[in-house]
């Protein structure tokens, strides 16, 4: 097993992971590697994950060996924030070409770190590695750390071609060049007793900044940030922290997990997103700090300063209450953020009338559950055009989504907001909040959408483009209601599991077909559920639904 | 002439470039109901997705065959079936435009071969358009995909045409290099309508990105040419080509339907408008409308505004090689000195650029050469925003792509009217940075240690 693929599967067995606790063991053997569906995807690569999660570090020269496409194509798309160091913001690439395919690539590659120590002498070099290298069998490994000893000098290099799986793959992966390269290298000037790492928080639009001030006046140092307005050095000495915090997302969960295992830092998972989940997150990091040694009059002082700032958000919260009265909201985001996100529109007074769930764990809905309601909306997965007509039936004022599905909204003159990667307004902590609803009231009230929602003067009669996509629709679901082999065709077509691209129908039929009762089995003759795990509660419902099998009972 | 020289580094430093696949991808996106597909991994085709939504501001189609680790190793048959059949069934495109990546070229898959044996295998695709382009990453550039897309669109869809039969003497082609935006499109199509022709532009970016509101939901693009009108441009009595890359596909036009073809290499600037108002002239047998009469009068007066600003001034651009040619001629010829010019692909007109020297390189070579030769103006995409205030010089943003100011589909540089308003627009970017950065202190003319006066920076 080469050392990339040992690497992987190491991932996959990431007990942290909240997807891999619902898998059983040889489940977790095979892995994340969802079969994308060939003409249906197009997500990011395990590349895109990798650099997404270093670029950060922002006095390093992220280095990527392959052909032009997969930097050339993508450099300078997101925008983390730094306080010092510029560098992460240049864009190195070996852009290999057709002879380094012929002769390999690794002569340019090892050249190009030449170059690059030359001109910016950076304090370290990361190596990404791309598809076509891989296939050609650039050992960049061997590469930097021939580099490395030549130059004396970092050269870190980062295992994660884009097919061996999806954006979230990457991530972890970049954690691991991270563990096995990096961390525990050199060691602080000092320490304290008030050392915390911040894991996972990428500083987008310089968002942690809204919430580093206040750790500032706690006495807390940030040892390490990982990535965030991160440095090489300080990254390199993470292992000496007392405490670690995990900021929402799990893609770094295995750098915490096994921070932890190593050096017995202990962590916690928080958000700076909401009100609620600040001081949560606040507290904790002086509980642990505490536990670790910090003096016990650290509580005292954090809960003066959470007192204070949530007094300060609410009184300036309090003023939106007035205009939010009765707006509802769409919330289409991914993974923890479809609950944390959800708790701080609520502290506003919003209604909320469906989150999407596609990247939720079980937890994760969970917590929708408890602050939603039992019968929350949660939406699994929808095409555009599903997405518009739930901005239509549950009369939703405003739509918070990633900018890929932007133009739903848009388009139909529909006030719409980024709360994903690419926005561009800071959302953290108590002033952050504030700020994510000063730009709902914004969008929500903006006069402009009045006049577009008017249909064209002078086409007497005419409707407008919200009115024919309605009509468009409704005349669907007629044709649908009037035939009943249509609809019964429309509902065994719906989509369960999404990684293997297996329908309703398909599995009804194995269930009959087979006396099927239990998820595994569904798993064995379909195959549903044996992608990322996540339809597994779908695939209960299904079971759940079926009659009781008389004959099956009979013959037992 | 300029001597073309090709970089000898080994690592690019903010490229300039980006990878052909997407160029192709973008000349599929010029057909109405395409779904470009990139058979390739995932990322590749997500990158490029995020570039052109960055650019346009729109919601743009683009699919992959999802290539995994495994199935590049024993190659894409099923991927591109499966892929193919999935858009067929879910998207329903009127066609699907296929362009390979550095991934499955490595591996040398056999994509003809592929489609072939797919029509056999499901007969419903026996006719259904599927038009496949090879362009490997690891080769040539954004324009080079391009150029390769289109003129294997005219190969495989246009319809032969019998040479006896008679043309129709209204209809011409318009085949537009990738420098094009919409803006540009569109100002060509009313200024070809005015002379009575009927235009059909191979593609028709125009009509898909050139950001409307839609009419209705649609997965795959939303306007541009249909086949079945690529089918009949064999019958236009000429093609008019734009930009030197165009000349592979408008060869491939006469090839074909024996259509005669004249190539503009630019149209930015007043001669080759002159040239190219006279040519509409002549094919349609009519007058110059008044109203062009009046736009080059125009474009005459803001010439003779601007060159106090625009002439003289050293200019460092950077940009694939017809964009490059055009913007660099028409600053030429209002007095610019093109100092330096940075590009990202071979092409036969980089000789012909008025400057000495032309670089095959990346945005860190156009940054140094514009440093140790002290330019005064930047051109480049939105890439080169970091280069410039670095250098802390103007900046104009020209080419693909412009993902940092809004309205990028509808700028305008064709036309007597485009070459004005491009003209006033750079010269007053000029005007503001000279007000700016550079008005006279009581230092301005102190002499230096070594005795020499300093010039003041507006007299560069
Ligand atoms: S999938 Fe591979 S080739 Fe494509 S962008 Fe990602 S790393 Fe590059």
């Amino acid at each position: 097993m080469s050392s990339l693929s040992a690497t992987i599967q190491d991932v996959f067995n990431e007990p942290g992971c909240g997807k891999n606790a619902n898998k059983s063991e040889a489940e977790r053997k095979k892995g994340c590697t969802k079969q994308l569906q060939p003409g249906g995807a197009a997500g990011g690569c395990a590349f895109d994950g990798a650099k997404i999660a270093l670029q950060p570090f922002t006095d390093v020269a992220h280095l990527v060996h392959g052909p032009i496409a997969c930097e050339g194509n993508s450099w300078d798309n997101r925008g983390a924030a730094s306080s010092g160091s510029d560098l992460w913001r240049r864009s190195f690439t070996t852009d290999i070409n057709e002879t380094d395919i012929v002769f390999g690539g690794e002569k340019r590659l090892y050249k190009a770190i030449r170059e690059i120590i030359e001109k910016y002498d950076p304090p370290a070099i990361f190596v990404y590695q791309t598809c076509v290298p891989a296939m050609i069998g650039d050992d960049i490994n061997a590469v930097c750390k021939a580099a490395a000893t030549k130059f004396g000098k970092p050269v870190i290099p980062v295992n994660s071609p884009g097919f061996v799986g999806p954006k979230n793959l990457g991530n972890k992966l970049a954690g691991e060049a991270l563990l096995e390269h990096v961390i525990g290298t050199q060691e602080p000037d000092y320490t304290t007793p008030y050392d915390i790492n911040i894991i996972g928080e990428y500083n987008l639009s310089g968002e942690f900044w809204q919430v580093k001030p206040l750790l500032d006046e706690l006495g807390i140092r940030i040892l390490s940030c990982i990535s965030g307005d991160g440095k090489y050095r300080e990254l390199a000495y993470s292992h000496r922290a007392k405490a670690a915090m995990m900021v929402c997302s799990k893609a770094m969960i295995n750098v915490a997990r096994k921070m932890e295992e190593r050096y017995g830092i202990p962590f916690f998972e928080g958000s700076f997103y909401g009100i609620q989940d600040s001081s949560d997150s606040l507290r904790e990091i002086a509980r642990m700090l505490i536990e670790r040694g910090a003096p016990a009059e650290l509580m005292d002082r954090t809960e003066a300063v959470i007192a204070r700032e949530e007094a300060k958000a609410w009184a300036a919260i309090e003023r939106f209450k007035p205009s939010f009265k009765d707006k509802k909201v769409l919330l289409i985001t991914g993974g923890v953020k479809s609950w944390s996100v959800v708790a701080a529109l609520q502290e506003a007074g919003l209604e909320i009338v469906g989150t999407s769930v596609k990247k939720s764990t079980k937890e994760d809905k969970e917590r929708i559950k408890e602050l939603m309601g039992q019968d929350a909306h949660m939406i699994e997965d929808m095409t555009p055009r599903e997405m518009y007509k739930m901005l239509k039936d549950a009369k939703a004022d405003i739509m918070l989504s990633g900018g890929k599905s932007q133009f739903v909204a848009l388009k139909a003159a529909m006030p719409w907001l980024d709360i994903n990667q690419e926005r561009s307004h800071a959302y953290m902590g108590y002033i952050g909040m504030v700020e994510l609803m000063e730009e709902i009231d914004k969008a929500l009230y903006n006069p402009m959408w009045e006049q577009l929602r008017k249909p064209t003067p002078w086409d007497a009669g005419s409707v407008n483009w919200q009115a024919k996509a309605m009509a468009q629709m409704d005349a669907q679901a007629a044709e649908i209601a009037a035939d009943p082999a249509l609809a019964e065709a429309t509902r065994r077509a719906k989509k369960i599991c999404f990684c293997k691209a297996v329908d309703l129908g398909t599995i009804e039929d194995a269930i009959a077909a087979h006396g099927l009762t239990t998820v595994d089995g569904i798993k064995e003759r379909t195959s549903a559920s044996g992608g990322c795990g996540a339809c597994k509660g779908r695939v209960e419902d299904i079971l759940a639904a079926q009659p009781v099998p008389v004959v099956l009972q009979a013959a037992e | 002439m300029a001597i073309v020289t090709t970089s000898k580094k080994a690592c690019s430093v903010n490229p300039l470039k980006m990878s052909q696949p997407i160029g192709g991808s973008f000349a599929f996106m010029g057909l109405r109901g395409a779904m470009p597909l990139l058979h390739g991994s995932q990322g590749c085709t997500s990158f490029g997705l995020t570039l052109f939504v960055r650019h346009f501001k729109e919601a743009v189609p683009m699919q992959t065959t999802a290539m995994s680790e495994v199935a590049t190793v024993l190659g894409g048959y099923e991927n591109v079936e499966q892929a193919i059949l999935n858009i067929y069934n879910r998207t329903k495109p009127e066609i699907i435009g296929i362009n390979s990546t550095g991934v499955t070229e490595t591996k040398g898959d056999d994509v003809d071969g592929f489609i072939r044996l797919i029509r056999q295998r499901h007969p419903q695709l026996e006719k259904f358009p599927l038009v496949y382009v090879s362009t490997p990453d690891f080769k040539d550039a954004f324009q080079d995909g391009w150029e390769k897309t289109v003129a294997r669109l005219v190969e495989e869809l246009v319809d032969p045409v019998d040479a006896a039969a008679p043309r129709d003497a209204a209809r011409v082609n318009v085949l537009p290099g990738c420098h094009l935006t919409p803006g540009d499109l569109d100002e060509l199509r009313t200024i070809l309508e005015d002379f009575g022709l009927r235009p059909s532009f191979l593609p028709d970016l125009a009509g898909s990105l050139d950001g409307h509101i839609p009419d209705e939901f649609t997965p795959t693009t939303i306007g541009g040419i249909g086949v079945d009108e690529i089918a009949t441009m064999g019958q236009a009595a000429w093609t008019i080509a734009i930009g030197a890359q165009m000349r592979r596909a408008a060869e491939a036009m006469q090839a074909k339907a024996g259509t005669p073809f004249r190539l503009f290499e630019r149209l930015c600037g007043l001669g080759p408008n002159d040239e190219f108002i006279a040519f509409l002239s002549e094919i349609s047998g009519r007058p110059v409308p008044l109203k062009y009469r009046r736009q080059r009068g125009q474009l005459a007066d803001a010439m003779l505004d601007s060159h106090f600003h625009i002439g003289g001034r050293k200019l460092a651009i950077g940009a694939e090689p017809d964009l490059l040619f055009d913007l660099s001629s028409m600053l030429h010829e209002m007095g610019a000195q093109v100092t330096v010019a940075v590009t990202t692909t071979a092409s036969p007109v980089l000789e012909r650029i008025k400057t000495q020297e032309v670089l095959i390189g990346d945005l860190e070579d156009l940054e140094d050469l514009a440093k140790a030769r002290d330019c005064d103006l930047l051109i480049t995409h939105s890439h080169g925003r970091q280069a410039a205030s670095r250098l802390k010089i103007p900046f104009y943003r020209a080419g693909f792509p412009m993902f940092d100011r809004l309205g990028a589909g509808h700028l305008l540089s064709v036309g007597y009217r485009g070459t004005r308003d491009l003209v006033f627009d750079l010269a007053n970017l000029i005007i503001t940075d000279r007000e700016n950065n550079h008005q006279p202190t009581p230092d301005t003319w102190r002499s230096t240690d070594a005795g020499l006066p300093v010039v003041p920076p507006q007299l560069h």
